[in-house]
Formats: structure tokens, C-alpha cells, sequence
């Protein structure tokens, strides 16, 4: 008969409902995919019996297989594609990523030449979810109705948005992206708690992530994230390959060289719970003395990379205006932390006993499987998840400027909106520019979208109120959409960034913006009064055409027109003070004009009508 | 009357609720539903209610409310593997019959 588990009470399903909500930690090196079963969180196993699925992928002319590399000349197989989801070719040039195949890249996306088949970073990594999927399905015998998976903290827009493709790809339906230190703070229940700082060391196989959230009244929030997109546990097993190279003189070839990482990868493992390791390199083939690696001898190998994890720790904690005593708790997340020196080294430095009691491969997938679990409703507990935006975004102004519509850190799903208007009489388009970044000038931002408002009724400068709106939702994507008041005309657009951006970007583009403050300033000020001006002889010109003949004497005309060439030409002086100057020039020159303009307009309003009227 | 569970579903049970944090025990019962008319459920108990009846079985409270204690009676209650999957199963010897693919019954 079929099996039954415990359900939530009153939330027995009605048989053949066999609709499962997963939770799927999408790893750089492995990933894993995890529900809650009968109240409590399980990993699920492959057919082999693995939780840790490394996430690798081979292509061969026939199929396509997940998990174990296949080692053969006819076979492509892909690693660490998490690297390249939601990044363009330009960015792709900087990364460690090794590819294995020939890249064709015509529109900055990347693609890769699979057997002459062009895949995305996104479609491979659809072939991972898709094989989670299966994962489940099988040793759930039913249905995956949804699923909450997890991204690193620093993840943006377009990163988000591809890992939500690719899982839309491989069928899945997507109820949340969830950050990943969020996803490990849940694992360990720390949500109950009332409010807290939780920081979270993500050591993995490859990288290195730091976070610091914020929770209050059960409301977390990404505080800071830092890292080393190239640092993880393999550095150790390099070191330790590198170290019994040295130690015992020897001279090997590249093949080799591979089976001794891997049997470092071994030693690593065994030294986590054993004080020394004897050496024995007959058992890949490597004649050699005998060596014993004491617990010592490695602790002193990896303490350089600790203590530079130590001082991004330290910075991020910096980034969130905290300092170590104001942590109340560290969360330890990747396989590497299971080394007992990573643990007394952060226990020394932060001076507080880290949490590490749930196995620290599985945490992240736990605390997502227990919030596909809250999020579909089997458990009665309410808990509401907030991120923070890492970079501010906003839109083009007059004079290449940006106005931040949405500043950097604001927790989301936000909505925030302002109001344009047109800037040129009869102007009947409007092109929005969204950008992200912090610098006041859009060349120094990034761009991530373009649009136009077309159809706006033809009206004087100013007068048209235009709103433009910026929505994101609860994964971080967002939607901008722009309306003009009046006739209600409406356009918007769902960002999809084309193009990349990292963690170490996001880092620069504010340290940038620090550099750069006081420069930025004044490019603003001076863009400012060169759009000033602008406007300004625009206004003139236009009221010089209407009415200049009439209310001008030949003199006066002469004058504004003086004042007006003298401001055009300032402008190109490039000189803020000279042009403000310039422009207080003309208006001087012209408040007479402007005066009698006024009245002689009131006159003609009035015309023919009774005082009274107005009264 | 009676209801048991093996030794294998009791320590089963038992972990889960340590997991799950908080529960008294075990509600069993049956709900009329399914291609073959009857459903088992098997929930986590919070508190018993007044008519509920008590058994206390290897360390275990089974609650379960009158009405289905009558399709229930003399079942046993077991925790085993199906390939890939674990789960619970009653072994009922108030069943008649079955659907096809096991998950619901009728006495």
C-alpha cells in the first residue's frame, strides 16, 4: 500500500493529492534538494544514495547526465555554471570559469557549442533543477508543486531573473527566491527569536560568502554581504597537495598531479576527526617515503586563507556600522566549515561559540524546504522574509543625471514612484532610462533598461505630470512602468538585465561612489545649471517668437538677446558659477519683459468680462 | 479496544515530534474521501479533546476520536521503506478493500 506521513493537524491531504513543496539549494560545487516530512526537514537521495549532487553536467552526443563527471573525450561537462548564470560575455572574460567547449557570443550572451547546439549558462543549469526534480519525484512518488530556491545574497536582478529561468526551464514552479544566509538562519530556528544580528560564514568548495543579517520581529534583513568569489575548501586541498609535493620531493605530471588533489581531498576529510594522517601514495600509483601530516601541520597550511576571511568578515561587519560584540549569533554554512580549525579560528576571532550543529552541506536546503513548506501552507506559523536591494536604482534625468527612485538597502518587494514632467513644449515622448548604481552621472551606472512613453498630449513645458513607478517583487525583479496622468497612457517594462554584475562589482561601484563623492557633486551641479540654462533660452526664445515684437522696444529686444548669447556661450565654459551667473543675468534682463507679458495676457483673459467674475 | 504500533513507527514517531518541537503525540483517524470511500490520517496531536480516547503505546500517546476509533480497532501501525520511499502504513484488519494504488480503503 501506499505510504503514509504525518501531516500539520488538519492538514491531512486527500489521497492522489500528492503535491510536494521542495526546497532547492542550487550550489556553485553541489546541490541539493530538501522537503519537510512529517514535521520535520529531510534531505532527499539520489538513486545512489547522495544528498550532495554535484552540480555538474556532461553533454554527449546521445544524453545528458548529471552528478559524477564523466571522464572521456566524448563528453562536454560543465562546472561551477552558477558562476556564469545571469552574466554576459564581457564578464565572463575576467571569471575563473573553465570552459570546456568553444563559446559563441555574437550578442554579448554567452553560448556555448555543445555538439552544435548553442546552450546558455541558463539552460545548462536547468539541466540541474530538472534532474533535482526527478530526484524528488522519485523518492516522493508524487508530484513537485512548487519550490523555494535559494541564491547568494549578493545575487542581482539578472542573476535572479536567470536562476528563475532556468527553473522555469526544467518545469518548476518558483514560489520564492530566498537568500541563501536567510535560508541558513531558518534551518536553526533563529526567526523565533526576538531580535538579533546573525552573521553568516559561507565557506563552500569555491567561494567564500559573508552576511549579516538583521531580524527583528521575525523580519530578516540582509544587513552587508562580502566574499571571495575564488576562495573555498579546494584551496585547502591545493595546499596540502602542494605541501606533500614539497615534503617528499616529488616529480609528477599533471595526471598525477589531479589524483593527489583529490587524495589531499581525502586526508582533508580524515584530519577533521583524527590528530595525523600517514601519507600513502602507493594507493594512487606514486612511489615515495612514507609522510605523517599532522592536524598541526594542516591547521598551519590554511590559517593564511582563515585570516583572510577573518578580515572580510570584519569588513562587512564594518559595511553594516556593527563590530563583534554586537553579533548575537554566527551561522555556519559549507562542507569546508566542517573543518575543526575554520571553527575554533571563528570562535577565537568573534569570541562566541558558532553555530554548527546542523550539518553545514545541508543548512541552506533546510531552510528552504522549511520555507516552501511555511509558503505552501502546511504549517500555520506566518513569517514574512525580507531582502534588502544591494545597489540603488532610478531613472535618467535632463543632463545625464540619475534620480534614485529606489535607494540602495531598501527592503523588498518595495514600490516606490515620482513625478516628470515634459521639458520641451509640444514634447510628446518621454524616454525612460532605468540604471543602477550609485554615481550621480548615468555613464558612470549601469544600465539596465530603455523605453519610451509615446503619445503625450502636446502641452507647454512642465505642464504634463508623468509618473514613473518602480515595483519589486519579493525575488528581487524589477518592473518599471511609467504613466501620463492625464490621458492615462501607460507603458512599463519587466527588467531582465543583459548584462552581468558580481559581488566584487557591487563592492566597486561603491567604493566608486565614496571616491567620487565630492566630484560627483559638482558634475551634478554643474549638469544642473547647464539643464537650467537650457531651459531657460528655450523659454526666452519661445516668448521672444510669440510676443517679442509687440512688447519690445528694439533696445530692450536687442538686450535680452545679448543676455541670451552671452548664457549660450557660457554653457560651453563648462564653468557652474559663470553660468548660474549667466542665467541670473537674463532673467534680470528680461523680468520686464516676462512682467508685461503677464499682464498683457491677464488683459486679454479679462476682456469683455465684468469684474464680478472674478470675485 | 485497541490500536498498536511497532517498534520500528514508535521511535520513528518519537524523533519527528522531537523535531516538530512541540505535539503531545500521534492523532489517528480516517476521513471519508478517495476513490474507495476512506482515507487514513495520521497527524501530529496538539491537545486531545473531550471524547477523544487516550492509548499510551511504547513511549507513544495515540489519540483518536470515537468515530474513528471504530474503523481503527485492532490496527497496527508501521513505519517501513518502499524503494525510495519511507513512510507509515496500518496494517487493518477492518478493511474490506482497497483502490488500486493503496491510499484509500473501505470496510
Amino acid at each position: 500500500m501506499a505510504l503514509l506521513q504525518i501531516s500539520e493537524p488538519g492538514k491531512t491531504k486527500d489521497p492522489h493529492d500528492k503535491k510536494y513543496f521542495v526546497g532547492i539549494d542550487l550550489g556553485t560545487t553541489n546541490s541539493l534538494i530538501s522537503l519537510v516530512q512529517n514535521g520535520s526537514p529531510t534531505i532527499l537521495k539520489d538513486q545512489n544514495d547522495n544528498e550532495l549532487i554535484p552540480s555538474v553536467v556532461n553533454y554527449t552526443k546521445e544524453n545528458i547526465s548529471i552528478g559524477v563527471p564523466i571522464k572521456s573525450d566524448d563528453a562536454i561537462t560543465f562546472r561551477s555554471v552558477k558562476r556564469l548564470i545571469g552574466k554576459n560575455y564581457k564578464d565572463f572574460v575576467d571569471n575563473k570559469f573553465f570552459s570546456p567547449c568553444e563559446i559563441i557570443s555574437d550578442d554579448n550572451i554567452i553560448r556555448f557549442n555543445v555538439y552544435n547546439k548553442l546552450l546558455t549558462p541558463i539552460e545548462i543549469s536547468s539541466e540541474i533543477l530538472k534532474f533535482l526534480k526527478k530526484v524528488a519525484e522519485l523518492s516522493l512518488a508524487g508530484e513537485i508543486a512548487g519550490c523555494v530556491i535559494t541564491v547568494p545574497a549578493y545575487f542581482d536582478d539578472s542573476q535572479r531573473q536567470a536562476t528563475k529561468d532556468a527553473a522555469t526551464l526544467s518545469g518548476l514552479n518558483v514560489l520564492r527566491l530566498l537568500n541563501e544566509p536567510t535560508a541558513a538562519a531558518l534551518a536553526y530556528g533563529l526567526e523565533r527569536k526576538t531580535n538579533s544580528k546573525i552573521m553568516v560564514y559561507d565557506l563552500g568548495g569555491g567561494t567564500f560568502d559573508v552576511s549579516i543579517l538583521d531580524l527583528k520581529d521575525g523580519i530578516f534583513k540582509v544587513l552587508s554581504t562580502g566574499g571571495d568569489s575564488s576562495l573555498g575548501g579546494d584551496d585547502f586541498d591545493h595546499l596540502l597537495a602542494a605541501f606533500i609535493e614539497n615534503k617528499l620531493n616529488l616529480n609528477i605530471d599533471k595526471n598525477k598531479k589531479h589524483e593527489l588533489y583529490l587524495y589531499a581531498k581525502k586526508l582533508k576529510a580524515l584530519l577533521t576527526s583524527r590528530d595525523s594522517v600517514k601519507v600513502n601514495l602507493i594507493d594512487i600509483g606514486i612511489k615515495s617515503e612514507s609522510l605523517v601530516i599532522t592536524k598541526n601541520d594542516f591547521n598551519l597550511l590554511i590559517n593564511n586563507l582563515l585570516q583572510k576571511t577573518l578580515i572580510i568578515s570584519n569588513n562587512v561587519l564594518v559595511d553594516s556600522n556593527l563590530s563583534i560584540k554586537d553579533i548575537d549569533e554566527i551561522v555556519l554554512v559549507g562542507g569546508s566549515t566542517k573543518t575543526p580549525y575554520v571553527k575554533k579560528v571563528i570562535e577565537d576571532y568573534f569570541n562566541k561559540k558558532p553555530l554548527s550543529n546542523i550539518n553545514p552541506d545541508n543548512v541552506v536546503a533546510i531552510g528552504a524546504a522549511i520555507q516552501a513548506d511555511l509558503l505552501s501552507g502546511n504549517s500555520q506559523e506566518e513569517l514574512l522574509l525580507l531582502d534588502v536591494t544591494p545597489l540603488s536604482l532610478g531613472i535618467e534625468t535632463m543632463g545625464e543625471l540619475v534620480e534614485v527612485i529606489i535607494p540602495r538597502n531598501s527592503t523588498i518587494p518595495v514600490t516606490s514612484s515620482k513625478e516628470y514632467t515634459t521639458f520641451k513644449d509640444g514634447q510628446n515622448a518621454m524616454s525612460i532610462h532605468v540604471v543602477q548604481g550609485e554615481r550621480d552621472v548615468v555613464s558612470d551606472c549601469r544600465s539596465l533598461a530603455k523605453f519610451t512613453l509615446n503619445d503625450i498630449p502636446p502641452m507647454v513645458a512642465g505642464a504634463a505630470r508623468i509618473k514613473v513607478e518602480f515595483q519589486i517583487d519579493a525575488d528581487g525583479i524589477l518592473n518599471v512602468s511609467a504613466i501620463e496622468t492625464m490621458t492615462s497612457k501607460f507603458t512599463s517594462i519587466e527588467v531582465k538585465p543583459s548584462y552581468g554584475i558580481s559581488d566584487r562589482d557591487i563592492e566597486n561601484m561603491l567604493k566608486d561612489s565614496f571616491d567620487n563623492a565630492e566630484k560627483d557633486i559638482e558634475k551634478r551641479h554643474l549638469n544642473e545649471a547647464i539643464v537650467e540654462a537650457e531651459r531657460v533660452i528655450l523659454a526666452i526664445d519661445s516668448a521672444l517668437d510669440l510676443d517679442g515684437d509687440n512688447l519690445l522696444n528694439k533696445n530692450e529686444y536687442k538686450e535680452i538677446c545679448v543676455a541670451r548669447d552671452n548664457l549660450k556661450e557660457k554653457i560651453h565654459s563648462k564653468n557652474k558659477d559663470m553660468i548660474t551667473e549667466a542665467i541670473k543675468n537674463l532673467e534680470k534682463r528680461s523680468e520686464e519683459f516676462v512682467s508685461r507679458r503677464m499682464n498683457s495676457s491677464i488683459k486679454s483673459i479679462m476682456k469683455g468680462k465684468e469684474i464680478k467674475e472674478y470675485s | 479496544m485497541a490500536i498498536t504500533i511497532t517498534d520500528n513507527a514508535a521511535s520513528r514517531v518519537k524523533t519527528f515530534l522531537n523535531n516538530r518541537g512541540k505535539g503531545i503525540g500521534l492523532r489517528l483517524g480516517v476521513k471519508t474521501t478517495g476513490c474507495s470511500g476512506m482515507a487514513y490520517v495520521i497527524e501530529f496531536a496538539d491537545k486531545v479533546d473531550k471524547d477523544d480516547t487516550v492509548f499510551e503505546e511504547k513511549g507513544i500517546k495515540i489519540v483518536v476520536d470515537p468515530k474513528c476509533l471504530l474503523y481503527l480497532d485492532g490496527a497496527e501501525l508501521d513505519f517501513g521503506k518502499e524503494g525510495l520511499n519511507e513512510g507509515f502504513k496500518f496494517i487493518n484488519p477492518n478493511e474490506k478493500a482497497r483502490c488500486g494504488c493503496g491510499e484509500s480503503f473501505s470496510v
